[in-house]
């Protein structure tokens, strides 16, 4: 993902001079050549995630539009405020670009996980949220956050499906019918997710644009499987409990929230490894189902 | 409007705001007052135009000298500064750059207005305002936040010759800078002068001081008289 983040957003600067990228020495070797044929368009600050998401504010101020790139925690836990202060507080916006996710550098450890982001952005006004599941999922992304004049954080991870899903919309795509519950599954975990309801009589839908939650989508899907919905999510489990509770409130329904744990593992390994340690495994993800739905 | 020094320093100084701060609300008003008056390229009548310089009060606290700058230049009406800060104001404590015409940037959390600043610089430079200068106004004490060090260390390494910090420099930092706020910039290669708070034509030949390979730094200091 990460490569094709760079690669399409090299084309952007290279078609559009008022779009900048902003990095902080994280992936700078992937824009060499676009930092040589447009210096003025690749700013690399250095390790300062501070300076790295208020050039980007300050950008936005000049009115470029600014891409602000680095590891998850550094660009989104390091530098909140700026985040909060020097985009929608002036104003203005920008996209924000991720990688490492949840553990993606599993033997980096906690340093380097970022499972808060996405409930840290529910926290901001007008931000929207793309988690693509496979690399050819980016660039479209990419070139919705930037042609918008709204502020867009895009998380990309290691972790992917095997093939591409989803429409560019940002609409909840079906991709299994069953009766039980409605499966949301949010970028790279829908392979697992479609493993675990393989034999399970339940919807299977995938977005990979989770801000804004596709809320109409969902409704009907839930309609459809007795208002029972489970959010299966690759960062902060829970992170959209409020926003499900909010688009169902005016009916009973059930709600099972699967992602991230919250407890610090101080565990090694690989991303793998972590996955199933959360119990986003298929294996775990099925086990969570079967439970929730009694079968 | 248009109001001579005397005019607007009254205007600072019956906004009611800031009753914390009774000093904090005017000492910043003599260079903000030089920038507006003598060097800023700022058209009220066309406050978007794009090639406009930039003045971004970074120290957002106390700013009813810089309100009252905006009024005296026909940012917006005098009547305002007399019901800062309430439920109808568009004046707060802290400025509003969506709320406030002539407002660059909102502020009141220090250690924002500096690194917004190269932003912006870098910005006019990529999209050919080559002319265009971006003054930032911070605290001496707002120095103190870190964020101010990596913009410091950036803007010098790079030579990013249209901006230009002014420091109001009151001494309310604690624990201070031993050996002086210039040396912290001129050690990172900016260009760099103090001169006394009030001192009017100091601090105009300092701001429109030539230095065409690197950033520039205005310390302007209670400490000194003018001369």
């Amino acid at each position: 993902m990460r490569e094709a983040f760079a690669a399409r957003a090299a084309e952007l600067i290279d078609a559009d001079h008022g779009i900048a990228i902003v990095l902080a020495e994280i992936s700078a070797d992937l824009f060499q050549d676009a930092a040589a044929a447009h210096p003025d368009q690749v700013i690399n600050v250095g390790i300062r995630e501070q300076l790295l998401v208020s050039v980007a504010g300050g950008l936005a101020l000049a009115e470029m539009r600014p891409i602000a790139h680095t590891y998850a925690p550094f660009l989104v836990e390091r530098a909140f405020e700026q985040i909060k202060l020097d985009f929608g507080h002036q104003g203005t916006s920008g996209v924000l670009v991720s990688v490492g996710a949840s553990y993606d550098w599993a033997e980096g450890s906690n340093t380097h996980f970022s499972p808060r982001d996405v409930a840290l952005f529910d926290t901001l006004p007008g931000w929207r949220v793309f988690v693509p599941g496979h690399a050819a999922e980016v660039p479209p992304l990419l070139d919705r956050a930037v042609r918008s004049d709204q502020g867009a954080y895009l998380r990309l991870s290691l972790r992917h499906n095997s093939t591409r899903h989803g429409r560019n919309d940002g609409s909840l795509t079906v991709v299994k019918e069953g009766t039980r519950a409605t499966v949301v599954a949010v970028g790279p975990l829908l392979d697992n997710a479609l493993a675990a309801a393989a034999d399970l009589d339940v919807t299977v839908a995938y977005t990979n644009t989770p801000r804004p939650l596709d809320t109409a989508g969902l409704r009907d899907l839930a309609a459809r499987t007795g208002n029972t919905v489970v959010m299966v999510e690759p960062y902060l489990e829970g992170t959209s409990a409020a926003i499900v509770s909010r688009t169902l409130s005016d009916r009973p329904h059930r709600l099972l929230s699967i992602g991230v744990g919250v407890e610090e593992l101080r565990r090694y390994g690989t991303a793998a490894d972590h996955e199933r340690l959360h119990g986003l495994d298929a294996e775990g993800i099925g086990a969570r189902l079967r439970g929730f739905l009694a079968v | 409007m248009t109001a001579t020094y005397e005019q607007t320093l009254e205007l600072a100084r019956r906004t009611v705001t800031d009753v914390r701060y009774p000093v904090v609300k005017t000492y910043t008003f003599d260079p903000i007052w030089v920038l507006y008056d003598r060097v800023l390229r700022i058209d009220p009548a066309h406050p978007d135009d794009p090639a406009r310089d930039r003045f971004y009060l970074s120290k957002g606290h106390g700013p009813s000298a810089f309100y009252a700058v905006l009024a005296a230049k026909g940012f917006f009406p005098a009547e305002w500064l007399d019901d800062i800060a309430s439920p109808h104001s568009r004046l707060g404590s802290h400025p509003d750059a969506t709320l406030v015409p002539g407002v660059e940037i909102s502020s009141g959390s220090l250690g924002h207005g500096l690194p917004l600043a190269v932003g912006t610089a870098l910005g006019l430079r990529a999209t050919g305002f080559t002319d265009t200068r971006v003054f930032v106004l911070v605290g001496d004490a707002e120095l103190d936040e870190g964020s101010n060090h990596e913009a410091i260390q950036y803007a010098g390494a790079v030579g990013l010759a249209n901006l230009h910090v002014v420091v109001a420099d009151n001494a309310s930092g604690t624990v201070g800078w031993p050996g002086g706020i210039a040396s912290r910039f001129e050690v990172n290669g900016w260009s760099a002068a103090t001169v006394g708070l009030t001192d009017h034509d100091a601090l105009y030949r300092s701001f429109t001081e030539p230095h065409p390979d690197r950033p520039r730094v205005t310390v302007a200091s209670a400490m000194l008289g003018p001369h």
